[in-house]
């Protein structure tokens, strides 16, 4: 039974603060303490005297909870409302990070708490738009798993005793010796300031970078290319052929948000890029291309080999890229023993590729010489730096230097993460470390097993983990120190093209948490600093002269203006008019013209020596899976080649606790709760795998048992299976979710691992799958146009949909004389990737049910991504179809509400009034679009914590009541209120619904339909707008652009067989 | 074997009786013979069921619906089947009692009484079902039309509102017709009860009843009267409750043929429960004299009836699918015959069509035993149709991305059985309380079939 935590340690803090504005404001800080144990209790076990306890903190909480701004002075956004009211959000701009990479955000905190997150307009990472994790981030804010104390070898401790220890440790090794920090890819300036003078300061002391998901690969690639790390920041809005080759541009590339958009409006615009991916795991990126192949991850090295062939060929360039490609195969061509130049390795990889790939080499290098200098190809980051570095060459050789600028790498200090893990691993083991301070991460969970960081941690004699919660690094060190949330503290941090946010918190750090600045401040000079003082001294020493007006601005606008220019890269300009400086690319360019030709004449680096040796070279590894589609191999065991990644919605396992991500049903398998892996239609049938069978995976080292998903457009052959579940200490929602693939990470392998031996075993888990039946049946869905008719409707030869015009009714029509609200959604744009289901879900208050309840089809999402599959299961189409509620102006769901609790508004909105509902759920089963969320249980439970996140407009719906998408009610009554006090209309774009908000693409667009200058009835002027089921004569407000495809690539038809 | 004449020729009444010999034979179920062991076991069966069904809507009310196995988009499942089963089931009662009342029908006689009670109980079953269904089921009475203060009226073109009149008239006309059936008996009772107890409760209910002859006038007017009210029930409340799902857009509900083969579906079914209860009573009882095989013989032929209109719309909905081309009917269709619930559409033509078909032979009819089982296996069957009507035409709809397989949990078959207990339970205690067929009306019988030999 959890005691209430001593009041000492707080009081102990509140004494560090510097100020205090009174002693209500010094005792408020006292019962600050409390509520991480009331919510920490398990309910059920609560005694009387704990009970009284629990209620006399929450009475505490309730009373004291009001006023958690931070003490230092934040900076409401500009385009924010004034604070010129209460019961006002106010946005902070700020910037949250997705493996190190910065993601400008607005904070909307409504009476002090943080409840949404945007993104932030400005920032050029973001533009107005978000991806899953950063909407997530705000229910880790208020998570009631994190850790709200400091524990010293387990047991409840301060931060002072904290402070000393360290300082005494500093003090012991003047010079650093036995002293290593190890922190996650560090962007952030000013910590990487800290460091440096801390190692200046302690020259023996180690620095140490390891991030499980991390660009190594592309900055050795780099090094390879052209002999130092880059980072590559493409201009995908620009570009007239794309190619990703195991690339996931939109979904997992850094800067994937805005790529994303850049995409989007680049094919709705009058030149539509075509986009070729080639992949063995189907990623977003593969949905949206125009042509995608099928091919094994391991096998892309050799397409890109074949590609590098494919365009040297008959140019003047030849020599060069060959050269490129001949050097990159070299480093890995050591293991084959037979190093080979240029074309000759090519046309080698090209004979070893299917018939299917040589038609797709064919077509990509036809575009991509008809289309030079206009150009992008991209390497995913898993793929080994041999590959990077031919692409490199490749995009030189097409003179695509205008879309691939290259910069200095976002991340500070880049060397190779994988290394450096190896290194400190090797350090601790042979006890050159005594002390080892780890800001952030989670080394024993997530990092290759063969390393045992765990084991090597144990034997240390003091080790320090700062992390958000007691994970299962934190419980191999001798302190876990609770950090403060990224929304709570103070920080900086770069994006994908180097800008800098400032991170600004929304709120003082709920519990007693600190940010690895404060950590590192007592490193440099044993005085732990706050964190507000740590960046802004470091700001003002960049910018002494007008340093007020430049940090009031950094901080409003959410960037430091022309951050990105200090380094070398170019800036990428907004598409649309976002004011920002753009420093000529040329620069870039010339830079990249002055590397010597590839790696050729100079030994690369010893760490990319070990890097190209790992990876299996274009020709070595292909053989060596080859043998997996014989089923006469001797052990019985199938061979098959794993390819280990991040998982869509947890990463690399940061995410286990966070309910909402959890929850999100996976873009392209609609899995939640789980993890899988993914084998191809192919492979299952011909080893008589279904979904749900268990299988055995086994390395040289390792076995793990995970549970099948049969993935359409999956290479044969190879296994898929995620990394991020299985989490031991992660919190109650976290644990023991899932398969734990780490063991199967090897740091000579790493993500693709080749030869492992894949047998099923007896048993079958379930899986929680939103979505049960991926073909549309042969019913108008989601609607394909080809590429020609999308362009004779652009201009005027086309004819119009043909269920324009509505059917006879019984009933009379409605009449809307001020608004009538609507929504247009392209499927053209949308990617898949989910955001708006989870931004949805943080907007308006819906709850989590649990893998049981989505077993049994009772996930609450309002707004669900449909996905489908056209054409043979191992190459299909994949279509994606946001589904909200129709807001039908014919509701069949109005019709059949005995107690009329589902009726019409004067603005064409079906509204559902929860105080009446009833709940006989007859109104769901008459919508055909089954977009209506039920209330099976009381779904919503009074968790403190928990409470504190929800949004105050909207009401919390109990148990036995029918919910369903509202357009953002509350939003558009915000508006109107707005409006109202000025006199006026409300205007277009004035309201802006959360998942149209969210949308990196801009599928969603909503507004007026009475205003005739709307956007939403610009979108819906397109004589290829139509309405899902439009047969009903239900009359949807919420309509629907087609997907536009290529003619000519359609998929061939299922045959047999089709995934179920 | 029976023949098909020997059968015909079967007496409505065996034997000879005397007013006396009547009232002693039925009364004495009631106010003399001890409980026989079939009934304790019975009632001790039934009642565990009943303590079951208590306990499972307890932990309903506790819990919410999703104690049960509902789902999206399968929100109606184990709840309204049961209901639509149970309106259907007290179809026959009624259709025994003021349909063949009017028809002059004489060997209604002596089942009407029980079915009218089998009705009633039926009902009463019938209408806890949406009530439990019920997401919030404490505001029940928000269906109902009543002046509150907010001025909210229920939304009348919902179905559901129809329902509420629909089974509120049914239940009201049932009671008081029932009741009405029973003054003159329950003065027999009074009359023939030794206790004090027993006179002063039978008493009372009997309203005064003595018997005289401006009674017996007003009676018979007043009882034809309430048939002829009663009757037009039997059609318009279960096509009301089929408007529930006629009225919804879902292909496999939104059908015009959906009324008459509901009523025919109800009457089947009513039939079917009216042998199960038939069969073991009389044989309990030794009622063997008054419920004959001609009165079994007559409710099979009933059956075979209704069998054959089920079976007509069966094949009418399956037409109507491919005649209509509507691709979201034909794909209803095939799921329903090929579907995941694919067996549950054979089980249905297998007990509602096949199994049948045997009723075309007098020696099945003639054999109680036999009749009984075909009965429960129709009584299953019509089950199962409703379960079908409502779960395989919501489980895949319009939307292949919403498809979803419902799987009942313990406590959708714990309210099933549970209602089924509690049924039993009742009409046990009815058995034991109550005249289980007409005194009066028996009497008549007996002097006119007396007046015939």
């Amino acid at each position: 039974m959890p005691e209430v935590t001593p009041i000492s340690p707080s009081l102990a803090t509140a004494a560090q603060r510097r100020f205090w504005r009174g002693l209500d404001e010094l005792e408020g800080a006292a019962p600050r303490e409390v509520p991480q144990d009331v919510v920490t209790f398990e309910p059920p076990r609560l005694a009387r005297r704990a009970f009284l306890g629990v209620m006399a903190a929450s009475a505490a909480l309730a009373a004291g909870g009001c006023s958690r701004a931070p003490l230092e002075t934040i900076v409401p956004y500009r385009n924010g409302p004034a604070q010129d009211g209460y019961g006002k959000p106010v946005f902070y701009a700020s910037a949250l990070e997705r493996d190190g990479y910065a993601i400008g955000v607005l904070v909307e905190t409504n009476m002090g708490r943080p409840t949404k997150i945007e993104g932030n307009p400005l920032h050029p990472a973001s533009l107005g738009a978000t991806d899953i994790f950063t909407q997530a981030a705000v229910l880790e804010l208020w998570d009631p798993d994190r850790s709200t104390a400091s524990l010293r070898n387990g047991a409840v401790d301060t931060w002072p005793r904290f402070v000393t220890e360290l300082r005494e440790r500093v003090i012991a090794a003047p010079d650093g010796d036995g002293i290593a920090l190890l922190t996650e890819t560090v962007t952030s300036p000013t910590l990487h300031d800290q460091i440096r003078t801390f190692l200046e300061g302690h020259p023996r002391a180690r620095w140490h970078q390891y991030q499980p998901v991390n660009r190594d690969n592309v900055y050795d690639g780099s090094r390879l290319a052209l002999g130092e790390a880059v980072e590559p920041v493409y201009r995908f809005g620009d570009a007239a052929v794309i190619v990703a080759l195991d690339a996931d541009i939109v979904g997992a590339l850094p800067g994937a948000v805005r790529h994303a958009r850049d995409i989007a409006v680049a094919r709705r615009g009058a030149t539509r890029p075509t986009i070729h991916a080639a992949e063995g795991s189907p990623s977003l990126t593969g949905a949206l291309a125009d042509r995608r192949l099928v091919i094994r991850t391991g096998e892309i090295a050799m397409l890109a080999d074949a590609l590098a062939a494919q365009i040297g060929g008959g140019e003047s360039s030849a020599a060069q890229v060959g050269g490129a490609a001949g050097g990159a195969a070299q480093g890995g061509g050591a293991a084959s023993g037979a190093p080979q130049v240029g074309g000759a390795a090519s046309g080698v990889a090209t004979a070893a590729l299917g018939a299917d790939a040589r038609a797709w080499l064919d077509r990509v290098a036809a575009d991509l010489a008809a289309h030079r200098g206009r150009a992008i190809v991209v390497a995913g980051d898993r793929q080994p730096a041999g590959v990077h570095a031919r692409v490199h060459a490749i995009n030189r050789a097409l003179g695509n230097d205008a879309l691939v600028a290259t910069r200095e790498p976002v991340a500070f200090d880049a060397g190779n993460q994988g290394d450096s893990l190896r290194a400190l691993a090797s350090d601790m083991r042979a006890g050159r470390v005594t002390t080892l301070v780890m800001l952030g991460g989670n080394p024993v969970y997530a990092s290759p097993r063969d390393l045992d960081f765990g084991g090597a941690l144990r034997k240390l004699p003091w080790s320090a983990h700062l992390a958000l919660h007691a994970d299962e690094t934190s419980a191999a060190s001798t302190w876990h120190v609770a950090a403060a949330h990224a929304l709570e503290s103070w920080g900086d941090a770069r994006a994908f093209d180097g800008t800098v946010a400032i991170r600004q918190p929304a709120i003082a750090p709920l519990y007693d948490g600190h940010s690895a600045h404060e950590v590192v401040s007592v490193l440099v000079d044993g005085n732990p600093r706050p964190g507000h003082a740590i960046v802004r001294d470091f700001w003002q020493r960049r910018h002494p002269a007008g340093f007020d007006a430049f940090w009031d601005a950094s901080l409003r606008d959410g960037i430091v203006r022309e951050s990105a220019a200090t380094s070398r890269a170019s800036v990428l300009p907004a598409p649309s008019s976002a004011k920002r400086s753009a420093a000529p690319a040329v620069a870039a360019s010339s830079a990249l013209a002055a590397v010597p030709t590839a790696a050729t004449t100079s030994a690369p680096p010893a760490a990319i020596a070990t890097q190209a040796t790992a990876a299996p070279s274009a020709t070595t590894a292909a053989p060596a899976v080859r043998p997996a589609s014989d089923p006469s191999s001797a052990t019985g065991a199938i061979v098959v080649e794993l390819v280990l990644a991040p998982d869509p919605t947890l990463g690399d396992g940061r995410h286990a606790n966070n309910a909402w991500l959890q929850e999100l049903p996976k873009p392209l398998t609609t899995l939640t709760w789980c993890n899988a892996a993914w084998i191809s239609p192919r492979f299952a049938a011909a080893h008589e795998l279904a979904n749900e069978d268990i299988v055995e995976l086994r390395t040289a080292s390792a076995t793990v048992r995970a549970p099948v998903w049969i993935m359409p457009g999956h290479a044969d052959d190879a296994v898929t299976l995620h990394l991020g579940h299985g989490r031991t200490r992660a919190g109650r929602v976290g644990n023991g979710v899932g398969v734990d693939a780490w063991p199967l990470f090897d740091s000579a392998t790493r993500a693709i691992v080749p030869g492992v031996a894949l047998a099923k075993v007896d048993g079958r888990e379930r899986l929680a799958a939103a979505q049960t039946h991926h073909r549309m049946e042969g019913r108008d869905l989601v609607r394909l146009v080809s590429r020609e008719e999308a362009a004779r409707c652009a201009g005027s030869g086309c004819t119009p949909a043909r269920e324009r015009e509505p059917t006879e009714s019984l009933y009379p029509p409605f009449k809307y004389d001020g608004h009538r609200w609507g929504m247009s959604i392209d499927l053209d744009a949308c990617n898949g990737c989910a955001a708006c289901t989870i931004a949805c879900q943080a907007e308006n208050n819906i709850p989590v049910v649990g893998r049981d309840e989505v077993l049994r089809g009772r996930e609450m999402h309002w707004i669900r991504i449909d996905r489908y599959y056209e054409g043979a299961p191992s190459a299909p189409r994949t279509l994606f179809q946001p589904v909200p509620c129709m807001q039908c102006e014919h509701a069949p769901c109005e019709e059949v509400c005995p107690v009329e609790a589902s009726v019409h508004d004067t603005e064409g909105l079906n509204v559902q009034v929860y105080n009446r509902c009833v709940g006989t759920r007859f109104c769901s089963n008459n919508c055909p679009y089954k977009v209506r969320r039920f209330n099976w249980h009381a779904y919503t439970r009074d968790v403190p914590a928990l409470d504190a996140q929800r949004n105050p407009e909207v009401t919390v719906r109990m148990r036995g009541v029918m919910e369903k998408c509202s357009y953002c009610i509350q939003r558009i009554e915000r508006a109107r209120i707005d409006a109202d006090r000025g006199n006026r209309r409300i205007a277009d774009g004035e309201v802006v619904t959360a998942c149209q908000a969210v949308c990196p693409t801009q599928a969603i667009v909503f507004g007026d339909l009475n205003d005739p200058a709307s956007a939403v009835n610009a979108r819906k002027a397109s004589p290829l707008d139509y309405a899902l089921l439009a047969e009903l004569n239900t009359r949807p407000r919420t309509t629907y652009l087609p997907r536009i495809v290529d003619a000519d690539a359609a998929p061939p038809p299922a045959q047999g067989g089709a995934p179920a | 074997m029976t023949d098909e004449s020997a059968l015909a020729a079967t007496p409505v009444l065996a034997g000879r009786y005397t007013d006396a010999s009547i009232t002693d034979k039925i009364a004495d179920i009631v106010l003399v013979r001890p409980a026989h062991w079939g009934w304790v076991a019975g009632a001790f069966v039934s009642g565990a069921l009943a303590i079951l069904f208590l306990v499972a809507v307890s932990w309903l009310f506790i819990d919410g619906v999703g104690i049960w196995g509902v789902d999206q988009p399968v929100a109606w499942a184990f709840a309204i089947t049961n209901f639509v089963w149970w309106v259907g089931i007290g179809h026959a009662g009624t259709f025994i009692s003021a349909f063949l009342l009017l028809l002059r029908q004489r060997w209604r006689t002596s089942v009407n009484r029980f079915a009218e009670a089998m009705t009633i109980f039926a009902v009463a079953m019938a209408g806890l079902m949406p009530i439990l269904h019920l997401g919030r089921p404490w505001f029940f009475y928000w269906l109902i039309p009543y002046p509150d203060i907010m001025n909210v009226w229920p939304q009348w073109r919902s179905p559901l509102i129809w329902d509420i009149f629909a089974i509120g008239t049914y239940i009201i006309v049932s009671l008081l017709f029932w009741y009405m059936g029973l003054i003159a008996d329950l003065a027999t009772l009074r009359d023939a009860a030794k206790k004090r107890w027993q006179r002063v409760v039978y008493g009372l209910l009997a309203l005064g009843w003595r018997g005289d002859a401006r009674h017996w006038a007003r009676f018979d007017s007043a009882y034809l009267l309430m048939a002829g009210l009663a009757t037009p029930l039997v059609i318009s409340v279960h096509s009301v409750v089929s408007l529930d799902f006629a009225i919804g857009n879902t292909p496999g509900w939104h059908s015009t043929i959906f009324p008459p083969y509901f009523v025919a579906g109800a009457l089947f079914s009513g039939f079917a429960m009216a042998i199960t209860l038939a069969v073991p009573m009389r044989r309990v009882f030794h009622l063997e004299a008054f419920i004959t095989e001609r009165h079994l013989d007559n409710m099979a032929k009933l059956m075979l009836v209704c069998c054959f209109i089920v079976t007509y719309s069966y094949l009418v909905e399956i037409f109507m699918a491919y005649y209509s081309a509507d691709p979201f009917a034909i794909a209803m269709v095939e799921n329903r015959m090929g579907g995941p619930y694919a067996g549950v559409y054979w089980a249905v033509v297998l007990c509602n069509v096949v199994v049948p078909q045997s009723l075309w032979w007098a020696g099945v009819r003639a054999r109680p035993v036999a009749l009984f089982a075909i009965a429960i296996v129709v009584n299953i069957g019509m089950w199962l149709e409703r379960f079908m009507i409502i779960v395989t035409s919501l489980n895949r709809d319009f939307l292949p991305s919403a498809w979803h397989i419902y799987v009942p949990t313990f406590w959708d078959f714990a309210t099933l059985l549970g209602s089924i207990g509690l049924f039993v339970l009742l009409f046990l205690g009815f058995l034991r309380v109550l005249p289980a067929i007409s005194i009066a009306e028996m009497r008549k019988l007996a002097r006119d079939v007396g007046a015939e030999r």
